[in-house]
């Protein structure tokens, strides 16, 4: 045990650069996952056939292919239209294409579970429809949407180290050069899921943070004791 | 001389090729309450939202103070600001305080600074007694309440007309009385009010005029006297007995 502890000491500071990698991947994707989902959400909601058409065909797309594909498609064959990007920009992109696709749908559940009566009261009131989701839609969803939503930073941070596979420095990668130069790939590779796990509990923590510094009285789903 | 707000002009609605209403005249005038009743599934909230054009009619015509409104080139968003509107299920804006609620529409609709608008919503709320609950969320009010944050709602906006869609049918029965007793406040105060309602209390007490919804048709409109007491078409005799005997006897209990 004393060893292990001893060598989780020694490579901490080598893979903890690499958890700096992933956690920017994870923060960009996230953001660009957020960017993207959310407009194409209120586009499958709202959006006339054509725009509804657009963000089906995305979702469906990006959820329905491997990440590790899209990555690829991304890192390796744009390059032959003439389109290159750095290898952490190309994790930027796929990773948050991808995220977009699910949170998207994670927004689109949300949205719809507010009910088509808000949007009637606010239009009665004179609002028109853009004004209605930004004041009265989107701080309902959004609220609502946090518990499930949750899982999307999670997985991101996870499938955020298909990266290694373009040799970005991430955690995966260094803990892969670990493993190569201690000859322990064991103790190397339960130090990177150490550290992944305790990346997500604060990623957690954080959100379950955002989620009562909102929390209005009587809007949290009821809780079902059967 | 009472004046016309509304006037509505062979007003049709068809949905999945089923006609909900069929050639609607009504006139409503400043000051009046007129209130709709009739069998469920009859076109009294359809029309209701027609007037509003939250539902666009397919044809006919809506006149709201000497202007056509159902026709291309109306911006509808403004047409709405002239009407207050009453919902069955309250739909407050559950993300917002009662005070968030009734400010909503004056800052973000009307443009008033956050100032202007609570004092203007302070007196509403206080209006339809409220005054005591601003600070809480909707999750935390009572049904008779929210429905009269919804109403103070309405009224903030300083409509021409306020339209409500079955105030008091989904509320407790002993929740009642403190939602009509502010519709019946707001028509002593000359506020023009259309109600879609079962409450014959109300109707036969508060109500200019009664007008019988059946089939997508009016079948008969008068005043309460005419309508309870002398009705011409034996159908709203029978409607109209019917649903008094059914109040009357819950009421006893």
């Amino acid at each position: 045990m004393i060893e292990f502890v001893n060598f989780f000491i020694k490579y901490f500071p080598d893979l903890y650069q690499g958890a700096l990698i992933t956690i920017r991947i994870t923060a960009v994707g996230l953001g660009l996952g957020f960017v993207l989902g959310l407009p194409a959400a209120l586009l499958r909601v709202y959006g006339g056939k054509y725009f509804r058409w657009l963000a089906v065909a995305y979702v469906e797309l990006f959820r329905g292919t491997p990440v590790l594909v899209q990555l690829f498609v991304i890192y390796f064959g744009l390059p032959d239209l003439g389109v290159t990007f750095s290898r952490l920009t190309a994790a930027y992109i796929a990773l948050g294409l991808n995220s977009g696709a699910y949170q998207a749908e994670y927004f689109r559940g949300a949205i719809q579970a507010i009910g088509s009566g808000q949007m009637m009261a606010a239009r009665s009131l004179g609002m028109n429809r853009l004004r209605a989701i930004r004041y009265i839609i989107l701080p309902q969803a959004l609220r609502l949407v946090i518990p499930s939503w949750t899982n999307e930073p999670i997985s991101l941070m996870k499938a955020s180290s298909v990266a290694f596979l373009i040799a970005v420095p991430d955690l995966m990668t260094k803990g892969k050069l670990v493993a190569a130069r201690t000859y322990d790939p064991i103790a190397s590779y339960i130090c990177v899921a150490i550290i992944y796990i305790v990346m997500v509990f604060i990623m957690t923590g954080f959100v379950q943070f955002v989620e009562k510094k909102v929390r209005v009285p009587g809007f949290e789903m009821e809780e079902l004791r059967v | 001389m009472t004046k016309p707000i509304i006037e509505v002009k062979n007003l049709k609605k068809v949905y999945g090729g089923r006609e909900i209403l069929k050639n609607i005249a009504l006139t409503v005038n400043e000051g009046d309450t007129v209130v709709i009743i009739g069998p469920s599934g009859t076109g009294k909230s359809t029309f209701l939202r027609c007037l509003n054009l939250l539902t666009y009619p397919d044809s006919g015509e809506i006149w709201l103070d000497g202007k056509l409104i159902n026709v291309p080139g109306v911006n509808q968003d403004e047409v709405r600001q002239h009407y207050g509107m009453v919902f069955q299920d309250f739909l407050l804006f559950n993300h917002l305080t009662a005070l968030g609620n009734v400010m909503i529409g004056l800052t973000k609709v009307k443009g008033l600074n956050q100032e202007t608008a609570k004092e203007k919503a302070m007196k509403e709320l206080r209006h339809v007694g409220m005054q005591d609950h601003i600070d809480q969320y909707p999750g935390q009010l009572s049904g008779g309440q929210k429905q009269r944050v919804a109403i103070a709602r309405a009224l903030a906006m300083d409509p021409r007309v306020i339209l409500f869609d079955e105030p008091t049918s989904a509320l407790d029965p002993e929740l009642i009385g403190e939602v009509l007793g502010v519709m019946k406040k707001l028509a002593l105060e000359g506020m023009t009010m259309v109600c879609v309602t079962h409450e014959m209390g109300f109707a036969r007490e508060v109500a200019d005029r009664i007008v019988f919804m059946e089939g997508g048709v009016v079948v008969e409109e008068g005043n309460p006297n005419e309508m309870f007491y002398h009705p011409k078409v034996q159908r709203t005799k029978e409607f109209l007995w019917k649903i008094t005997e059914l109040y009357a006897s819950s009421e006893k209990k």
